[in-house]
């Protein structure tokens, strides 16, 4: 006689019972963030919408928050994994905090913990449906990496997520280069974030702009971006088309 | 108060004709042979200090930590078999993480408490357990403000503005109820406390000791954390003018 608890994911034998536990799709989704490393540290932008499907259902969704002392997370796919993960992150800085030793966990060590996570959950075919980035500063160190959904991660000067690899990062590969200031840095992501505005369209004008120094971080109120739609292609876009 | 209680002592499941049980009691002498912990409450926050007896020379300062956090919010000292308290910081660490878990708040001092209890009450009640060897003073600072209890062996919990356990209780009680608590700010405690731990210190009985204090208060944003260096120092201090001033006289 077999005593069964009523949480099983990892045992397909009992059928359609096993799958109630895993993500299949994700629901409410949250679109690109982008990040770059510039003089004092990160820049990280994201924008506040939350997409249900094509319908876009919450415009105030803070997709970047500050993880301990030392690093920021900015997630884009589905918000209540996004939400989960916060929780693992809040009881490992918790358990880490308790030590009161006077060392604290740094970006690395937080990516790498998250890399874990991520892998592990696609593993077992019930994965966390986000795509990560993962900024800070530590010993005057900077650190920007990335973990997708798969548990693919890798560290770079420039990072970005969904549209924004492909939108966002060509343009940074042309115009980033080492020790912007922090003015720069935030024109080169509102350059981003602007194509990214006008060009996907699970993207909305009310954005978030985070910065992570040594000193610690901080996060913008929301605002957005002024956006020019008179452009002659936008005016008038089927002009000189066949059969127009 | 000490009898021996032949034949009724061997376990903690067996009352002995006048109602008490002696294993408890035992376990009790074992805090009591241990260095001097105190709390106390002030206005704006708890501090607690620990008379941390030296075993060898050869042992790092700092090592052998006897306050513990168990929360952001709060925290615990032990004294007694320290192998005991270590077991009893980590289950209350877990019972407050998980309260964490579930009501999405950080435990309140009181529940943390009362689960402490119920969990060194618990190994009082088996026959194949024995009781735990430690006194525990928790201090914590929740929505209703900063708060101090203690713990005994025995599994009993109450809520204190002062409290005093181990070698020197009973000397640190009379000199804690000396202060004004209600007055003082944590600032303050903290070189209150370090001034009684050196006072009830036995310089012939046991040679070295080593201070250790931690506070949660305002001015720690209502975090439980050890007393900072600057002022740890400077309480320290003072403390061995007062002494030298007692000397003196």
């Amino acid at each position: 006689m077999q005593f069964m608890a009523s949480k099983q994911p990892e045992n397909s034998l009992l059928g359609p019972e096993s799958d109630s536990q895993r993500t299949l799709y994700p629901y409410v989704t949250g679109t690109s963030v982008v990040a770059l490393k510039y003089k004092d540290g990160i820049l990280m932008a994201a924008d506040m919408g939350g997409s249900y499907g094509s319908t876009l259902r919450y415009k105030s969704v803070e997709r970047m928050k500050p993880i301990g002392k030392h690093s920021l997370l900015g997630a884009s796919g589905e918000i209540s994994d996004f939400q989960e993960i916060l929780h693992y992150l809040d009881e490992l800085i918790l358990y880490d905090n308790m030590w009161d030793d006077g060392n604290s966990l740094g970006p690395k060590e937080v990516h790498n913990y998250l890399t874990r996570v991520m892998y592990n959950r696609r593993n077992k075919f019930n994965p966390l449906w986000n795509s990560l980035v993962l900024g800070g500063v530590k010993n005057g160190q900077k650190y920007l990496g990335t973990v997708s959904m798969i548990g693919v991660n890798f560290e770079d000067n420039h990072v970005a997520t969904g549209f924004g690899n492909h939108l966002a990062r060509p343009i940074l590969r042309q115009e980033w280069h080492e020790n912007l200031s922090f003015e720069d840095g935030v024109r080169l992501l509102e350059k981003c974030m602007r194509v990214l505005l006008y060009r996907d369209r699970s993207a909305i004008n009310k954005l978030q702009i985070a910065k992570i120094t040594e000193e610690g971080s901080t996060i913008s109120q929301p605002y957005s971006l002024k956006t020019y739609w008179e452009f002659s292609a936008f005016a008038n876009p089927a002009q000189g088309a066949v059969g127009s | 108060m000490s009898s021996i209680g032949t034949g009724y002592d061997l376990s903690v499941t067996t009352f002995s004709p006048d109602g008490r049980v002696f294993q408890i009691e035992y376990a009790a002498k074992a805090v009591d042979n241990s260095g001097t912990v105190i709390g106390i409450k002030c206005k704006d926050g708890i501090v607690m200090g620990v008379e941390k007896l030296i075993a060898s020379k050869m042992m790092l300062p700092g090592s052998n930590r006897r306050i513990h956090s168990v929360h952001r919010h709060s925290g615990m000292a032990v004294a007694g078999l320290a192998a005991d308290g270590r077991q009893i910081v980590a289950r209350a660490k877990s019972e407050a993480t998980n309260y964490q878990s579930v009501y999405g708040e950080p435990i309140p001092v009181k529940e943390l408490a009362e689960r402490v209890a119920s969990y060194v009450h618990l190994c009082t009640l088996y026959w194949w357990l024995r009781p735990f060897g430690c006194g525990i003073i928790l201090g914590g600072y929740d929505r209703d403000g900063p708060q101090l209890y203690m713990v005994e062996p025995s599994g009993i919990s109450n809520r204190y503005f002062g409290a005093a356990i181990g070698k020197g209780k009973q000397a640190a009680k009379t000199e804690i109820e000396k202060l004004k608590l209600s007055e003082m700010t944590c600032r303050e405690g903290v070189i209150a406390v370090a001034k009684i731990i050196y006072k009830v210190h036995d310089e012939a009985k046991d040679k070295a000791f080593e201070l250790e204090m931690s506070w949660v208060c305002d001015e720690s944003k209502q975090q439980h954390q050890k007393v900072p260096d600057d002022l740890f120092e400077e309480a320290k201090a003072a403390a061995r003018t007062a002494l030298e001033e007692m000397d003196a006289d």
